[in-house]
């Protein structure tokens, strides 16, 4: 178990994490999703005892590991970059923690043999790293990890620079590669995505804090800040600023029904994901909002219409081909069910109301 | 499109090998004339002007071979110029490593202060170090020269290895720790290997800086230690220059640089890449 305790960490006058508590199981999956300067690899740092935090402790079943060097830790951990040692070969690049350790040739032999098969690394031994290719040198870097049996393994966007094939395959694989050892997996990504796939618990963080940790599925759904629903939402969530009048969200001249009318009127940030919105009544309480068409790209079986709608540009996400041309005016329909409302310190106050479903 | 290249390319490298032939032949005319003056007597070398020795002689090379105070200046010469160069490496290596990977206080200009000890001419260092080392009692050995060569082939080296090593990933030295590596180990084992290519052109350029300085080394020995760049001034005696001998000792010296140069000709194009030599 590791449990880090108001982590901060100071870089000159600039915070890059800020108070960061964080109970993390044994055996358990936990992505760390953020966007580039969000503080993944700072916190990653502290957590391998790489940087020592400016204030709060990190604690390894119970005990502070601030003061044991990286070194002793049982830490393993895998860079976005291919990181391994060039002048060694592949069957020494995952031997290295075992020979360091004072592991005896046997079982290293045997172990490093049981690596490469999972990692489909086996024909490669002999090579060195350079002469691999991107995803062979990342799966020498994996199996290096997980050959040391580490109790806390920190995987830092180890996929980002992989092609989407090799990726889904890894994506799919790493998890159970590492669950059968019980460590503690962090798995830091940008791609909100990538958190959903991989499932198990996920820490949203932005601008160095933690806004939200908990299961990957349950963050995504009920986000509890709009910090949080913005870091997981890619396509980004479209917001807008709404007034809330008895059962009405008046929305420029438009206006949506409101799902919770016992909140006090005010103002209101409306929340509702690309894929809500809808170019046809898709339900009886939807309601149409005028706007205008900037752009739209053509994915294959989806399309994204970026538009205008009151003064806000949203995004719009689609099944199937839809050619749009710019300037063209069309009914956006919201349905009320579906919208996330933040009050003005941007707490979730409410969430789409059958989101197991929406999800 | 294809013929008009053709012809085009052939007119113009008709002249191709012109200048870098010229560029050779002059570059080679003076290495020439000391090794054909090398294998002439004194008579001819000084009676008249021909292009190859009429009478072929190696009495000038048989002179530098027989005579110990002669080849000992060789000797010595290699005994410090390999000393100073272990030693500057060796010294270098820990130096340029702070410099790549730390963050200090004045680090920048530091590193840049490095350089401005190559800036003096080392004739201002002959003195001091003569008077520091007689009251060491360091006067007339190797050591003393291997000593004074670090004053600036230390920051040569660390300027040169520097570079090599901020082009080594970071991310290598930590994942050693994580592995487990203590620092030496991790040095020696994962991070020299690496810079192979870095301290074979640092080493290369110490050697050479060394081999050719002369100020220094002839300020700083007597006898015990004199290098042959000092010794060659025996050929200037009252009877005149023996012209000969002096040229067979130049053309001897070319030798260990040309040795080395061979040696780490392909890691120096490298660190020539690097932008650091």
């Amino acid at each position: 178990m590791l449990e880090l305790v108001d982590v901060s960490k100071k870089v000159g006058a600039q915070a890059h994490l800020s108070g960061i508590s964080l109970t993390l199981e044994p055996g358990s999956l936990n992505v760390l999703l953020g966007p580039t300067l969000a503080g993944k690899t700072s916190l990653m740092r502290v957590m391998a005892g790489l940087d020592k935090p400016t204030q709060g402790d990190v604690r390894s079943d119970g005990k502070s590991v601030l003061g044991v060097s990286v070194r002793n830790r049982s830490v393993a951990m895998v860079y976005q970059q291919f990181i391994n040692y060039p002048a060694l070969t592949v069957f020494e690049n995952i031997a290295s923690p075992m020979r360091v350790a004072g592991v005896d040739r046997a079982t290293i032999e045997r172990r490093v043999r049981e690596a490469a098969d999972l990692l489909k690394l086996s024909e490669f031994l002999d090579r060195t790293p350079l002469n691999l290719s991107g995803g062979q040198q990342q799966r020498t870097a994996l199996a290096r990890a997980l050959v040391k049996d580490a109790k806390l393994v920190l995987l830092d966007e180890p996929l980002a620079n992989l092609d989407y094939k090799l990726r889904e395959e890894l994506r799919d694989e790493l998890p159970k590669l590492f669950a059968k050892t019980g460590a503690v997996l962090v798995y830091a990504t940008t791609e909100p995505q990538e958190a959903l796939l991989l499932g198990g618990h996920t820490a949203t963080l932005s601008e160095g804090r933690l806004t939200q940790f908990g299961p990957t599925i349950d963050v995504y759904n009920r986000p509890t800040d709009l910090q949080t629903a913005q870091t997981f939402a890619d396509p980004p969530l479209n917001t807008a600023t709404v007034h809330k009048r008895g059962a009405e969200l008046v929305l420029g001249e438009h206006s949506v029904g409101c799902t919770t009318p016992s909140l006090p009127d005010g103002e209101y940030l409306m929340g509702v994901r690309p894929h809500h919105l809808n170019l046809h009544q898709h339900s009886d309480t939807a309601t149409a909002v005028t706007a205008t068409v900037s752009s739209s790209e053509i994915t294959g079986s989806e399309t994204f219409i970026h538009i205008n709608a009151d003064s806000e540009k949203w995004v719009l996400l689609t099944h199937g081909v839809h050619r749009m041309d710019k300037g063209q005016s069309l009914s956006v329909y919201i349905d009320p069910a579906r919208v996330y409302l933040f009050d003005t310190q941007g707490q979730l106050v409410q969430a789409p109301s059958n989101s197991a479903k929406a999800a | 499109m294809n013929t008009a290249q053709a012809g085009g390319g052939s007119r113009s490298s008709r002249f191709k090998w012109l200048v870098p032939t010229l560029y050779i032949v002059f570059l080679m005319i003076p290495i020439y004339w000391l090794i054909n003056m090398s294998l002439k007597t004194n008579t001819e070398i000084v009676t008249g002007f021909s292009l190859w020795p009429n009478n072929l002689t190696f009495d000038n090379y048989k002179v530098i071979f027989g005579d110990p105070t002669w080849y000992n200046g060789y000797i010595n010469s290699i005994i410090y110029v390999v000393m100073n160069t272990v030693i500057a490496v060796a010294v270098a290596l820990p130096a340029a490593y702070a410099f790549s990977r730390y963050r200090f206080l004045g680090d920048k200009h530091m590193f840049f202060w490095l350089l401005t000890n190559r800036m003096a001419p080392p004739a201002v260092f002959a003195l001091p170090f003569f008077q520091l080392y007689s009251a060491f009692g360091l006067i007339d050995t190797h050591i003393a020269v291997a000593l004074a060569h670090c004053l600036f082939n230390v920051p040569l080296a660390v300027w040169i290895l520097e570079g090599f090593m901020s082009g080594v990933p970071r991310e290598i030295d930590e994942t050693a720790y994580i592995d487990g590596y203590s620092f030496p180990k991790f040095f020696g084992k994962i991070f020299m290997p690496l810079i192979a290519s870095g301290i074979g052109v640092a080493a290369f350029f110490c050697f050479m800086f060394s081999w050719v300085e002369l100020l220094i080394a002839r300020t700083l020995t007597v006898t015990e230690a004199k290098p042959i760049a000092a010794i060659m001034t025996r050929t200037i005696s009252a009877t005149g220059v023996d012209w000969g001998v002096q040229a067979a000792a130049g053309a001897l010296t070319i030798i260990p640089g040309a040795l080395v140069i061979y040696f780490v000709r392909n890691y120096i194009a490298k660190g020539f890449a690097l932008g650091r030599v």
